[in-house]
């Protein structure tokens, strides 16, 4: 199913940004989400930009979580969870016959709220995924991407002495620097960030903040926030969900300084959520 | 007659003393409950423990002692020729003083002086029993009034029944840590008696076991010999089998349910699983003699083996069927203890579930596992009624698990059922088996706990 040709349901909320931006990497059109007899979503309409920071804002609650694991098709571990309408990556639904959830999320990795590295070894951890999809076969294929993850996340100065101690013995910022390089070791495409920095201290944060800002150049990332000075700093556009809808998305500078929406307006001057 | 009504008195006390120190207390404010420091139902739980415990003590002290007491005032009426001989005789005349103070005939003619004391013996038991009913009566009493004497708006009712009920913990868990030690130091005292008789040496490195004493001296070919090794090995290659059953079908049962099957199938697949634990283990020997053994023979025949009818193979295949459900409800358990969190970060690398769980979910578990395996294994070392039934009694140092052989917990139970003197070796080598088991079992269950232990600090 070829999504270009289709017109955007949602059109009217999104300023395009097809015109001359970035090629769209992923693109959601009429996405409802049911856990059981509850709608989580009512039909969001989003395209996601190549090589840019997507930062999706909103109260708790409103659905900016369900969302982001439906586009790696994380929501299908949850039971009695139904997602509806379609989700496309380069132009192929991602809940197609042809597409299989697995090599889907090796191509759309996910980094979660609490880091969870495994209790493995550090070198092991990096090397868990990179294994399983048989990108590596020597030793040193697999430590040249140990090596280049771990630098990529900026870790490897503080872990290059002891990549045999277990991941869990780093600290928590450390930890979910150790979870992004995990996650780039397999070379996704997209990058999904579920509040990232939400357990982690202030100098951490900005640690990771950075590290988002440098990805960019080689992946598309989607980040959930609940910190909007976060959104601010570190995306390019920014999407604003509200009680299932995604109420309006734009830059992010837009939407900071000039939000369309009376809701959006409230929320980032913190009238509520 | 006696005990039983001071019983119902105490209960009637305490339930009496329990209303009227709630009434009280509430009274003792005009209703105003809130200037109280205690809530009235405290002050009712203060005196009605009052009431209760302090008679509850005396009767416990009174019943410990007054036997003995009694026992000696009767002694003490008696002429010198009767007491003054050896600790058997006497021992043999307290027995008879019990005997006849109970109307049931000693068997032979008694001298009168002991029938007298006899019938002094229960006159004083009367009198004693009698007494202790009026003395617990007024000390329950007394306590009563006391208690209700002391409450008053002020009164910390609820901090001194809280101690109350604190001591009363501690007195529990002291009961079994008690018993616990007793059992052993039984075990340790009876064990080091046979000691002084067959040497430990021999005893841990003996290769041949055949505890048959002689009875008389004239009798041949039953010197007794305590060579407990063929034990040992015969304990360990059917518990080699068991685990070697219960291992991979528990822990494959376990990934199952925790991992594959939807919640609703687990909710009635892993009781059921657990029945298998409730089935008493005689049951399990009848299916091993009867069933599984001529089972094994048969198929063992039909490939030209020769399998004895009591083989170790059909009592381990059994028990580790009974194992089973140990192994796969703890694994269950520690693989349900896995962080949800592990397993969204392995899927969201890409990974397959059977990847995750091979990969991630096991090793994270694999403490937990381990104890759960160790646990099982001592259960299996243990494990007597299985292989006296389907193990057979021979004592054959061999490996082959087509051949019968016997294990430490068989020989324990055949020697010490039916009439057996108490201090042959034959009975009391009995207790050096059990100390060696006792020994083997809680350093295997030391070690998996700590193994645990270990483990639990893992995900904090």
């Amino acid at each position: 199913m070829s999504v270009q040709t289709q017109i955007p349901a949602g059109a009217a909320m999104t300023r395009s940004a097809s015109a001359g931006g970035p090629p769209i990497k992923m693109v959601a059109r009429d996405v409802k989400v049911y856990y059981g007899a509850k709608q989580a979503l009512k039909g969001i309409n989003l395209e996601i930009q190549e090589n840019r920071v997507m930062a999706l804002i909103g109260p708790s609650g409103c659905g900016k979580s369900t969302f982001l694991r439906c586009l790696n098709r994380m929501n299908d571990t949850i039971e009695n969870c139904r997602v509806e309408g379609l989700i496309a990556l380069d132009g192929e639904d991602v809940y197609g016959k042809n597409i299989d959830a697995v090599q889907l999320r090796a191509r759309v990795g996910m980094v979660f709220q609490k880091p969870n590295p495994f209790p493995k070894s550090i070198y092991d951890n990096i090397a868990y995924g990179p294994r399983i999809h048989g990108m590596a076969t020597h030793r040193d294929e697999v430590d040249e991407i140990v090596t280049k993850s771990l630098e990529r996340a900026g870790l490897w100065n503080e872990v290059k002495d002891r990549l045999r101690e277990p991941g869990t013995g780093l600290s928590g910022g450390q930890q979910q620097r150790l979870c992004i390089a995990r996650a780039i070791a397999v070379s996704p495409e997209v990058i999904l960030m579920d509040e990232p920095c939400s357990a982690l201290d202030p100098i951490a944060t900005a640690h990771i903040e950075e590290l988002i800002d440098e990805l960019r150049e080689n992946y598309t990332i989607v980040i959930v926030t609940h910190n909007m000075q976060q959104a601010a700093r570190v995306s390019q556009k920014t999407a604003f969900f509200h009680l299932g809808d995604m109420v309006e998305c734009d830059d992010t500078e837009e939407i900071f300084t000039n939000p369309r929406d009376e809701r959006t307006q409230g929320y980032i001057t913190g009238r509520y959520g | 007659m006696q005990l039983t009504v001071l019983v119902l008195i105490l209960a009637l006390l305490t339930v009496i003393g329990f209303q009227m120190g709630r009434s009280r207390a509430a009274g003792s404010v005009g209703g105003r409950i809130v200037e109280l420091h205690s809530v009235p139902s405290y002050h009712g739980f203060y005196v009605a423990l009052w009431a209760g415990l302090p008679a509850l003590l005396l009767f416990v002290l009174w019943n410990a002692s007054e036997g003995w007491l009694v026992m000696q005032m009767t002694l003490a009426g008696l002429p010198d020729r009767l007491t003054q001989v050896n600790e058997q005789a006497l021992n043999l005349l307290r027995a008879d003083i019990l005997n006849l103070a109970h109307g049931i005939s000693t068997g032979r003619d008694s001298d009168p002086a002991v029938i007298a004391a006899a019938e002094q013996y229960a006159r004083l038991r009367a009198i004693g029993s009698w007494s202790l009913l009026v003395i617990g009566t007024c000390v329950a009493m007394g306590g009563l009034l006391y208690a209700r004497r002391q409450i008053s708006p002020d009164l910390r009712a609820r901090n001194r029944v809280e101690r109350a009920v604190n001591i009363a913990l501690v007195v529990c868990s002291l009961v079994a840590i008690l018993t616990t030690v007793g059992i052993v130091l039984s075990l340790l005292f009876e064990a080091v008696r046979f000691f002084t008789v067959v040497s430990p040496i021999d005893f841990l490195f003996g290769l041949h076991w055949s505890p048959q004493t002689a009875i008389r001296a004239d009798q041949v070919g039953s010197s007794g010999s305590f060579g407990a090794v063929p034990l040992f090995a015969g304990t360990m290659l059917i518990t080699v089998i068991a685990m070697l059953v219960a291992v991979p079908v528990g822990l494959m049962a376990a990934i199952f349910m925790s991992e594959y099957a939807n919640p609703n199938l687990r909710t009635w697949l892993k009781p059921i699983l657990e029945i298998l634990a409730g089935i008493p283990t005689v049951v399990y020997g009848f299916f091993a003699a009867l069933t599984m053994a001529p089972f094994v023979r048969g198929v063992g025949q039909s490939l030209g083996l020769g399998v004895s009818s009591e083989s170790a193979l059909a009592a381990g295949i059994v028990m580790g069927v009974m194992i089973i459900p140990f192994v796969s409800s703890l694994s269950d358990d520690v693989i349900n203890a896995v962080p949800q969190s592990l397993r969204d970060g392995s899927y969201g690398l890409g990974a397959t579930k059977s990847e995750t769980v091979r990969l991630v979910v096991l090793p994270a578990a694999l403490p937990g596992i381990v104890a759960a395996i160790m646990l099982a294994v001592s259960r299996a070392i243990g494990e007597t009624m299985i292989v006296v039934m389907a193990a057979g009694l021979t004592a054959n140092l061999t490996a082959n698990p087509l051949d019968a052989v016997t294990t430490v917990t068989t020989q324990i139970a055949t020697l010490l059922v039916g009439d057996q003197e108490f201090d042959s070796p034959k009975t009391l080598s009995a207790f050096g088996l059990g100390l060696v088991l006792f020994v083997v079992t809680l350093t295997l269950n030391m070690v998996a706990l700590r193994v645990v232990q270990k483990y639990r600090e893992k995900y904090d």
